[in-house]
């Protein structure tokens, strides 16, 4: 399929900032290949980012986009659709500030299943600040704040936003983009709180520091530990060991918080 | 015909406040002495057509009404003490992107959990300083509550106008005191609403810098696709890391609190000619304050009062005359002494200033402000 996705980006604001290798162009690319496929009209979109290597993407991209506070983008934007339950809000985020100082929002939006796709980056690493662990860097890896070793375990974010009450749960990879661009659609598309967790690499931050020397050895490690969720039931525990799934791991048809909100309205009003 | 009176406290005449002035969006997370806001607006909204979302905390609450007011709706957020500490990265964002909105802090003692159901105005300072960094501050401080229901509508008249958040400091007396009160008829009441751009997508800047240095401002939604940051950012809205761009954006946000002093500084005086003592307070202290100077002048003394309903910035203008006017100006607070600095600073040796300060939890005393206007007269 071809894309025209040059109207959804600032070609004055191009190239941009991140590193040579580094996955988040890719993913970016390909959610704005996801917003021309789903034909939502970009002037009802609003992008909204938190702060990080992730945060920088609004800035890019050609919509109404707002560059938040450390992790509180879900929150800004849980206000935006509320306020205005038209707008496709979609949400820009890292794994240290979607998951780290942002976790609560995370939650919380997912338990709300408000209408917002949320794009989490997760790079592994506080790339923006030079390497710092993130709660998505794996155990034993070796960060600038964890010399010896990382001891901190991490989040399975499918589960935690399982739990919380998302609608739609997917998890892709920056080398897979085919999958990528159709599981950013099918989040788009949805109607309540999707999350998509797309799987970027930092070769300067993250690589360089744990032996997996260029971007090309971290999109093969991509290739090779991602299971489509199709296969995934079929793995034993051993097989599944170091690998996880992708694709759209739940979906649900759920009520949807602007609209239970309006019904509230609708009903208050009919009273009055 | 006027309104029937109503019996409110001061929380719920932020409620009514603020659905006069056209809010329309509200979020918040429960906190004593504020809650009652937070209640009323819930039940309130819906019925006009408005939004109100109970937060996971007192951070998002902030974000979210910043989010909404970026959606093009009137927003309001309502806390006290330990929720106002939580706010004050997000509120920083709104004054840097200017996004107006309204903040209100219903004052208990502090500091940490304090005493949560005991009046203060310990968070003057808080109001002005509580963000990083130089930034633009408007605070309003009602002392009854009819005054309540004024400056709530004015506070969104300030934040649509100037575009940036406004902060409402009651404190836990105003809050919850009931008062009667015959509040004004909706077509009586002063409503401004944010300017919009008058140009199309393809000429607008969202920061262009204008004469009265407010940028019109459109919602999301509309077609604009404008970029918004908390980066200090040139007329586009975008950064370009550059001092000459942050010197400039922080003398425009300035310049539209300094330019508009005659508009924003709202106070009361009942000072005579003869008058050697002026009471100058804010808040619920002012009526302790009313009652020591009528009582005061009972007895053939020369004493006044100014009241401030504008604390940030401060009505400097008014204090300096008066200054030059008077041997004694008395600042009852209940605090250590916050605001009292303020007015030394522009009092400026000519005339005496003295404190009256409670921070227990208790309230000055109408006697302890007179046995000090006997003192000093």
């Amino acid at each position: 399929m071809k894309y025209d996705i040059d109207e959804f980006f600032r070609q004055d604001k191009l190239p941009h900032i991140w590193c040579p290798g580094c996955g988040h162009g890719t993913i970016m690319a390909n959610l704005a290949r996801a917003i021309d496929k789903a034909d939502i009209d970009p002037n009802k979109t609003v992008v909204v980012s938190g702060i990080g290597c992730s945060g920088r993407a609004s800035g890019y991209m050609n919509f109404d986009t707002l560059h938040t506070t450390h992790g509180r983008a879900i929150a800004f934007a849980t206000g935006i659709k509320l306020a205005n339950p038209e707008l496709n809000v979609i949400v820009i985020s890292g794994d240290g500030d979607g998951t780290a100082i942002g976790g609560n929002h995370l939650i919380h939006g997912a338990r709300r299943n408000i209408d917002l796709t949320v794009v989490l980056m997760n790079n592994h690493i506080y790339g923006m600040t030079s390497g710092q662990f993130s709660p998505m860097t794996p155990t034993g890896a070796n960060a600038t704040t964890s010399p010896y070793g990382n001891i901190d375990q991490n989040f399975d974010l499918a589960d935690l936003t399982k739990a919380s009450g998302a609608s739609f749960i997917a998890r892709g990879t920056a080398f897979n983009t085919r999958q990528l661009i159709e599981i950013f659609e099918g989040g788009l598309l949805h109607k309540g709180f999707s999350f998509i967790e797309a799987i970027s690499q930092c070769p300067v931050n993250y690589g360089r520091r744990n032996n997996i020397d260029t971007a090309v050895e971290m999109l093969k490690w991509q290739k090779e530990s991602s299971v489509n969720i199709k296969k995934w039931d079929k793995l034993s525990d051993e097989e599944k060991k170091g690998k996880f799934p992708t694709g759209v791991i739940y979906k649900e048809d759920k009520r949807e918080y602007t609209e239970m909100y309006q019904e509230i309205i609708d009903s208050v009003q009919k009273e009055a | 015909m006027t309104n029937k009176a109503k019996l409110l406290q001061g929380d719920e005449a932020v409620v009514e406040g603020a659905i006069a002035a056209g809010a329309r969006f509200f979020a918040g997370y429960p906190i004593t002495p504020a809650s009652e806001i937070a209640e009323g607006l819930a039940e309130k909204l819906p019925v006009h057509g408005g939004k109100f979302i109970q937060m996971e905390d007192e951070l998002a609450s902030m974000a979210c009404i910043i989010g909404a007011s970026l959606s093009g709706l009137k927003s309001i957020t309502a806390t006290s003490g330990p929720g106002f500490s939580l706010k004050q990265e997000n509120l920083g964002l709104g004054m840097m992107i200017e996004a107006p909105c309204v903040v209100v802090n219903v004052q208990r003692v502090g500091p940490s959990t304090g005493l949560p159901t005991s009046p203060s105005q310990g968070d003057v300072m808080q109001a002005k300083w509580g963000t990083h960094g130089d930034h633009p501050v408007i605070a309003l401080a009602p002392s009854s509550v009819k005054e309540t229901f004024e400056l709530t509508v004015k506070a969104f008249n300030f934040a649509e106008r100037f575009r940036m958040p406004v902060i409402l400091l009651l404190d836990e007396i105003v809050g919850h005191m009931r008062e009667k009160v015959v509040l004004p008829k909706q077509e009586d009441i002063e409503i401004w609403d944010r300017k919009k751009p008058e140009v199309g997508p393809e000429d607008f800047n969202p920061y262009e810098e204008t004469e009265d240095h407010i940028p019109p401002m459109p919602a999301y939604g509309e077609g604009y696709r404008y970029h918004t940051t908390g980066l200090f950012h040139d007329k586009t809205g975008f950064p370009r890391g550059t001092t000459e761009d942050a010197k400039k954006l922080m003398d425009r946000l300035m310049a539209k609190i300094e330019e508009n002093m005659d508009i924003i500084s709202l106070y009361e005086t009942d000072i005579r000619d003869e008058d050697e003592v002026v009471v100058l307070a804010y808040g619920s202290t002012m009526r302790s304050v009313i009652n020591a100077v009528d009582r005061a002048r009972d007895e053939g003394i020369n004493a006044g009062w100014i009241k401030l309903k504008t604390i940030w910035p401060f009505p400097e203008d008014i204090v300096k005359k008066i200054s030059q006017d008077v041997n004694t100006i008395i600042v009852p607070e209940l605090n250590r002494g916050q605001l009292i600095k303020e007015v030394k600073e522009h009092v400026f040796g000519n005339a005496e200033v003295r404190g009256i300060n409670k921070y227990d939890g208790t309230l000055i005393k109408p006697d302890e402000i007179l046995d000090l206007i006997r003192e000093v007269k």
